[in-house]
């Protein structure tokens, strides 16, 4: 009995090796997070680098196989959400295996900004970013910008009947006639906006008042196919969407039309995607080349000619001529790193929205 | 040494390795309860008493008091009908009836939306849910419907009952444990869905934790709606439990059973037909349909290549992985279970059990976040990944492999040792190569449950990894739905066999 006993514990052990080589086996069949090149400030940048992605995966793969032709680095992207991503960064701190974090809203980056896990931005990029679109801080820069649009549908709504400001849609008469999506860190950045314009007490109301009015989508792609589709009026959606479709089939956005609200309103506000370096960047040179090559002349045209229909920021390389050009839009003022993403999710997990 | 052979003492190694392996198997449920305790009772409260969790619970309440039940009436209905009634071409209605699980159910939300894009709310949910999971009653039902003794239905029918009175009082009783089974199955598939919910805009547990885990990773709010899912699960494994009964359903006795009769359908062969043809058409045909519509609209622009075949060998990696560890760890466990049974390989067997029940999300966020904290080298690996694939599915192999060994007496195993072959050898070419065609299955059925997985895969999956099932959601969720549509058809096609392996399976395993 001793015997078979042992010979069993050799099939255990052998069951756990092989359990254990299956998991090396197909890990190695992925490339490591970071190689933890030796690059030093030297212009020439090699290795890898690890890009936390919350921005459109086909653009920053663009630029990605852009920057990878150009410099020899192999980018590798972990896709996700703003505020996943960063709340995931947080808590990996110095361990974290990105290098560069991409977003499509300011929130999530101030929120990294603020864990002080942002490496300052270098001259170059400094040089090729306006003010306007980076925070006052350097720790991180706009590399693409969007705009907060009221989509509605042409033969359910006339001009005359649309809202006049973000805040007509918690109005009674607004009751089951529009919808957002409020997971999204795109509505969630315009009601940070809205937050840091009118104050809590005016936020919490008007969340509250939308409780009730809205219908909610995952994602604003839905909310267009929804308005397109006639099942509500209009939605609170960023202006890419409508361009993004007509580029494609035209199919989800025949019956749309756009309505910006201009004047300063809350809802016409235009939200900052950022890009900033990791303090804890194994490959830090890599990484900062990166970065600059997006927000460089070649990253920003990638943006001007591709499917993706945000506005440009940087290096005066115009955005899409399709688009209403960014300073007609008469966008409120709004200090990008006031953005406090963390209350935005508070309130609306209060109002119910979450 | 033969009076030896008879204890009930495990072997220490394998009995040690069971034990590590299914306190690994608690982490999950350790995680959620540690987080609630730290969390504190104010906000805790706070947290699950508010109006959105209100509204969540009326959700998923309502979706489980619906679908349960019609899945059980579908289910049993049609396997009744095609195993036990004289329907025409039951042979080829048996397989079809079982194929609509071959189609993940986001994928089947996905054609159902295609199809009326206003379906939204509890009724479409319901409507996609019943489609997609009616299946995993009727498979344990047809299974145990063509092994009944119709010897007890006879006496019956003797006795005066008419064949209506002799279903509800003889035939469905006997079917309590496939009914209670394949309910609790459901039950938990409507727990733990999240993509098929998701993109009707239903709200329920899952797809809420989903939302707080877009907006705040593992944050609070997401923590305590994990929490009362979790609480769910075990109501309804208690449920379950309880509902199963201790009645005996075994013939005792001599001689061999007679094979079921069928009755005769005479004027209702035509409503039969109409019946599961229109069961058919809905729950296979139409998702079928619209994957297919969609390849077509999309043309050639969809077959990307460079993005289809990373996400297909990666998925099938996995797939492989999650497949062979799963086997590989239940091993032990099965060992135990059939060669040393009593209390504490039922215990060990408990504990794989309701972690099985933890949905995917809530195994992920745990692993996510024990593997930040305690293990940093596992965060993000694609170790960690086949790990949470294998207590998430590791009864699947179980379950076979339990059968297998039972057909392996140990009385073969030290015979061939008594004719000289070492224990180990013994072992090698006895016991394991009579319950290789067991593993086979379970791990084919490991593999199927891989391929579709989501939620988990999200939250886990290592830098620069997608699988099918990824692909999919992120290009449908970008409305993409012609380019999401190769993905659909690479799933379906993958699941199809293992889908026809688990029916041949269940067939022959129906009298365990």
């Amino acid at each position: 009995m001793k015997i078979r006993n042992n010979a069993l514990a050799g099939i255990a052990l052998l069951a756990t090796a092989t359990l254990g080589l299956a998991a090396c086996g197909s890990g190695s069949a992925t490339p490591a997070a970071t190689a933890g090149a030796t690059s030093s400030a030297a212009a020439a940048v090699s290795g890898e680098i690890t890009v936390y992605n919350a921005q459109h995966e086909s653009m920053t793969k663009a630029w990605a196989e852009e920057f990878t032709k150009e410099t020899g680095v192999k980018v590798t992207l972990r896709q996700g959400k703003d505020s996943e991503m960063s709340n995931q960064i947080i808590q990996e701190g110095d361990k974290s295996p990105a290098d560069v974090f991409i977003t499509e809203n300011s929130p999530a980056m101030t929120q990294v900004e603020n864990a002080g896990l942002f490496a300052d931005l270098t001259d170059e990029v400094k040089k090729q970013v306006p003010e306007e679109y980076r925070p006052s801080t350097n720790k991180w820069t706009g590399v693409a910008a969007r705009s907060t649009v009221f989509v509605y549908n042409k033969e359910k709504l006339t001009e005359d009947k649309l809202p006049k400001s973000l805040a007509d849609l918690a109005n009674p008469d607004w009751k089951g006639r529009w919808g957002a999506s409020p997971s999204g860190a795109d509505f969630q950045a315009i009601v940070s906006a809205y937050l840091e314009l009118k104050g809590e007490a005016e936020t919490v109301k008007w969340l509250t008042a939308m409780k009730e009015n809205f219908k909610g989508y995952q994602g604003n792609g839905a909310v267009m196919k929804a308005v397109n589709a006639g099942e509500i009026e209009g939605g609170v959606i960023y202006h890419y969407y409508y361009f993004g479709d007509q580029a494609k089939t035209g199919e989800n956005s025949k019956n749309i039309a756009s309505h910006y609200f201009k004047n300063q309103d809350p809802g016409a506000f235009v939200s900052i995607s950022g890009g900033g370096v990791l303090n804890s960047s194994k490959n830090k040179a890599a990484a900062e080349a990166f970065l600059a090559f997006i927000t460089g002349k070649k990253g920003q045209e990638l943006l001007q000619t591709g499917k993706d229909f945000e506005y440009t920021v940087g290096s005066d390389v115009p955005s899409n001529e399709k688009l209403t050009p960014l300073a007609d839009l008469e966008a409120p003022t709004v200090d990008a790193s006031k953005l406090n993403s963390k209350k935005v999710t508070e309130l609306m997990t209060k109002a119910g929205l979450l | 040494m033969a009076g030896k052979g008879n204890s009930p003492r495990p072997p220490l190694v394998v009995a040690l390795l069971a034990t590590v392996l299914a306190l690994f198997a608690l982490i999950p449920l350790g995680y959620v309860v540690y987080m609630t305790a730290v969390t504190g009772w104010e906000t805790s409260i706070e947290l699950v008493f508010r109006p959105k969790v209100g509204e969540l619970l009326t959700n998923t309440l309502l979706l489980i008091v619906i679908v349960v039940p019609a899945t059980l009436v579908m289910g049993v209905g049609s396997a009744w009908l095609v195993e036990r009634t004289t329907l025409r071409g039951h042979k080829v209605w048996a397989v079809l009836l079982a194929a609509p699980l071959a189609i993940p159910a986001f994928v089947n939300s996905y054609s159902w939306v295609s199809a009326i894009p206003s379906l939204e709310g509890v009724w479409s949910g319901s409507l996609i849910a019943v489609l997609s999971y009616f299946p995993l009653v009727y498979i344990p039902a047809a299974a145990t419907l063509t092994r009944l003794d119709p010897a007890i239905e006879q006496s019956a029918g003797a006795l005066g009952l008419g064949p209506w009175r002799v279903f509800f009082r003889v035939v469905l009783p006997q079917l309590r444990l496939a009914i209670t089974g394949g309910g609790l199955l459901v039950g938990l598939h409507l727990l733990a869905e999240y993509g098929a919910f998701a993109m009707i805009r239903f709200e329920t547990f899952t797809t809420a934790i989903m939302q707080q885990y877009a907006s705040t990773f593992n944050g609070t709010a997401g923590n305590m709606l994990a929490s009362v899912l979790v609480f769910f699960c075990l109501i309804l494994l208690v449920l379950e439990a309880r509902s199963r009964g201790t009645a005996r359903y075994a013939r005792i006795g001599s001689g061999a059973q007679a094979k079921p009769y069928r009755l005769a359908l005479g004027r209702y062969q035509v409503p039969g037909q109409m019946a599961v043809t229109a069961l058919v058409a809905v729950s296979l045909a139409l998702p079928l349909w619209f994957v297919l519509r969609w390849i077509i609209a999309g043309g050639a622009e969809i077959w990307d290549l460079d993005e289809l075949l990373p996400a297909l060998l990666q998925t099938l990696g996995l797939g492989l992985a999650g497949a062979l560890a799963a086997t590989v760890v239940a091993f032990p466990m099965a060992y135990l279970a059939v060669r040393h049974p009593g209390w504490f390989t039922k215990s060990l067997e408990l504990s794989n059990y309701v972690t099985s029940s933890m949905p995917g999300i809530v195994v992920g966020l745990a692993f996510v976040t024990v593997a930040i904290n305690v293990m940093p080298d596992l965060y993000q690996t694609t170790g960690l990944l086949v790990a949470a694939y294998v207590l998430l599915f590791i009864p699947r192999a179980l379950v076979n492999l339990r059968a297998g060994l039972a057909q392996a007496p140990k009385e073969l195993d030290e015979a061939a040792q008594a004719l000289g072959k070492s224990p180990f050898m013994a072992f090698v070419r006895v016991t394991l190569r009579l319950s290789a065609p067991a593993a086979a299955g379970g791990a084919a059925l490991v593999f199927l449950a891989v391929v579709t997985e989501l939620t988990a895969t999200l939250l886990l999956s290592p830098n620069g990894t997608t699988t099918l099932a990824t692909s999919f959601w992120n290009k449908s969720s970008e409305i993409d739905y012609a380019g999401a549509a190769p993905y659909a058809l690479l799933m379906i096609l993958l699941s199809a066999p293992m889908t026809y392996l688990l029916f041949q399976q269940s067939k022959k395993a129906a009298g365990q």
